[in-house]
């Protein structure tokens, strides 16, 4: 197993392996805070939060977890952190807690938190499956803010509520696109993202799954 | 090694204790977080009284909601059956939906009369009055009932007349969002002031239409347009206030209330 230092596990999945850039995963989340920015930042911190501590308990517990029950005891502490930070939102944020809804619960499903746990912390030490933790929170984050700002900046004409570009019902001169609001668009702009990030960093486009064979009759029929 | 982390022996130890451990930290973090959150609750629910109450602007601050609230807003426990006030509740500390489980406080609904589909009704129940020098400026009713997928809760607030519509809205449902979910829309909301309950003889005749409201009709007053696509949603509304406007609901005590005034 190559050595990691602490930087690239904790910068890496930013741009180099972002876990909804390049391993597509966290979508169904993705599109459905991200209408508002503050949404969108409440749900990046509290999964950052709940992936950099799950990975932190498991890796610290990984050489005494039984092959047999490893998913299950991850699941566990993945469980139990997020109703930890359900319950919290609802205690200090209860309007948000209630925007987010069902969301914050449906962390647990979250393939990021249990891929790492998997991939990473059964593997790694501590501090260093903590750091993981916090870079695979950061790149998911820093999607989801994109798309929040992308969202509610031409969607609404307003970032974090404050008004940027004056509506035209409200006497400005901005005609906002409801499609922004609306998920579809979460799924178009991080295509586009997907794009820019693959045209940018060539190295992640992917070989083509299928290849289709050339023409073996070079007329066709008339 | 190896073998003696995979042995059945310890796979139930780590699987207890790691279950033990998540279990203190959760139940420990509900225990202690729940004064705060039934005070958030309280405070989302005062806040939603005012806003279909049309009392103060769009974003107060929870200290303005409860100054605010304290201020205007007078709560009075209703007998249900006899449309009588009861004063063998605090009405800041009752708990109507506590009391519709209990079977001492309320009694079950047989199917034809349950059209809200709400099981149990309480005996008792919280009314919050805004009154204007001694006068009733408009009276909010609790209501309940269920949608397509969940119980849907919310404030019906009228005029002093008891009959014109203040605001009417939810504050808290799990209806499919963008469809049903659309209770919230300001706009739909914003249909129901103006509109009227009751016909002259008291009966509720108020009633949620598909295809549009035609201005013209005679019932026009009465009716509201429904939600598109969200057909159960919509009769689900429908039906919970035929029940509570109705017989079963308040409304031996809103006709106490208009022979009487108030």
């Amino acid at each position: 197993m190559s050595k990691h230092t602490a930087k690239e596990v904790l910068l890496n999945p930013i741009f180099n392996n972002n876990p909804i850039g390049l391993q597509i995963l966290g979508i169904c989340s993705a599109l459905a805070v991200t209408s508002n920015l503050q949404t969108a930042l409440v749900m990046s911190i509290a999964l950052t939060l709940v992936t950099a501590f799950s990975n932190l308990f498991i890796s610290m517990i990984r050489s005494q977890i039984p092959s047999s029950i490893r998913m299950i005891v991850q699941m566990v502490i993945i469980a139990s952190l997020v109703i930890l930070v359900d319950q919290i939102l609802k205690a200090y944020a209860f309007s948000l807690s209630k925007q987010l809804s069902v969301f914050v619960g449906l962390i647990i499903t979250n393939c990021i938190v249990m891929g790492r746990a998997e991939a990473f912390a059964m593997q790694n030490p501590p501090f260093m499956s903590f750091l993981d933790g916090i870079g695979n929170g950061l790149g998911y984050s820093a999607m989801l803010i994109a798309l929040g700002v992308v969202r509610e900046l031409f969607g609404a004409g307003k970032l974090l509520g404050i008004e940027i570009l004056p509506l035209i019902k409200d006497g400005g001169w901005y005609l906002p696109n409801g499609l922004l609001l609306l998920p579809p668009s979460a799924f178009f702009l991080i295509g586009l993202f997907i794009w820019g990030l693959r045209s940018w960093k060539k190295d992640q486009l992917e070989k083509p799954a299928f290849k289709m064979a050339p023409q073996v009759v070079t007329k066709e029929a008339y | 090694m190896s073998s003696k982390k995979e042995s059945t022996g310890r796979t139930l130890f780590v699987a207890l204790a790691v279950s033990l451990v998540s279990s203190v930290f959760v139940a420990g973090a509900a225990v202690s977080l729940k004064p705060v959150q039934i005070e958030n609750r309280l405070l989302d629910k005062q806040r939603s009284i005012l806003s279909i109450a049309g009392i103060g602007g769009a974003n107060l601050s929870s200290r303005e909601v409860k100054d605010l609230f304290a201020s205007r807003i007078t709560a009075k426990v209703v007998d249900l059956e006899t449309g009588e006030y009861s004063d063998a509740y605090d009405p800041i500390t009752f708990d109507p939906l506590k009391a519709a489980k209990d079977p001492q406080l309320s009694s079950a609904l047989r199917g034809s009369d349950d059209i809200a589909l709400i099981k149990r009704r309480e005996r008792f129940t919280t009314v919050y009055m805004v009154e204007q020098d001694g006068k009733l400026e408009s009276l909010i009713l609790p209501v309940r009932g269920y949608g397509l997928w969940s119980t849907l809760h919310g404030f019906m607030a009228v005029k002093g007349d008891l009959n014109t519509v203040v605001g009417f809205g939810f504050y808290q449902h799990a209806e499919t969002p963008g469809l049903g979910g659309e209770v919230d829309n300001p706009n739909w909301k914003a249909m129901w002031p103006g509109k009227t309950l009751f016909d002259d003889s008291g009966k509720p005749v108020i009633q949620i239409v598909k295809g549009g409201v035609d201005p013209a009709s005679p019932s026009a007053g009465h009716q509201v347009d429904a939600l598109a696509g969200a057909t159960l949603t919509s009769n689900g509304v429908d039906r919970l206030l035929q029940f509570w406007l109705g017989e079963q609901g308040f409304g031996p005590y809103l006709a106490k209330l208009r022979n009487q005034g108030v």
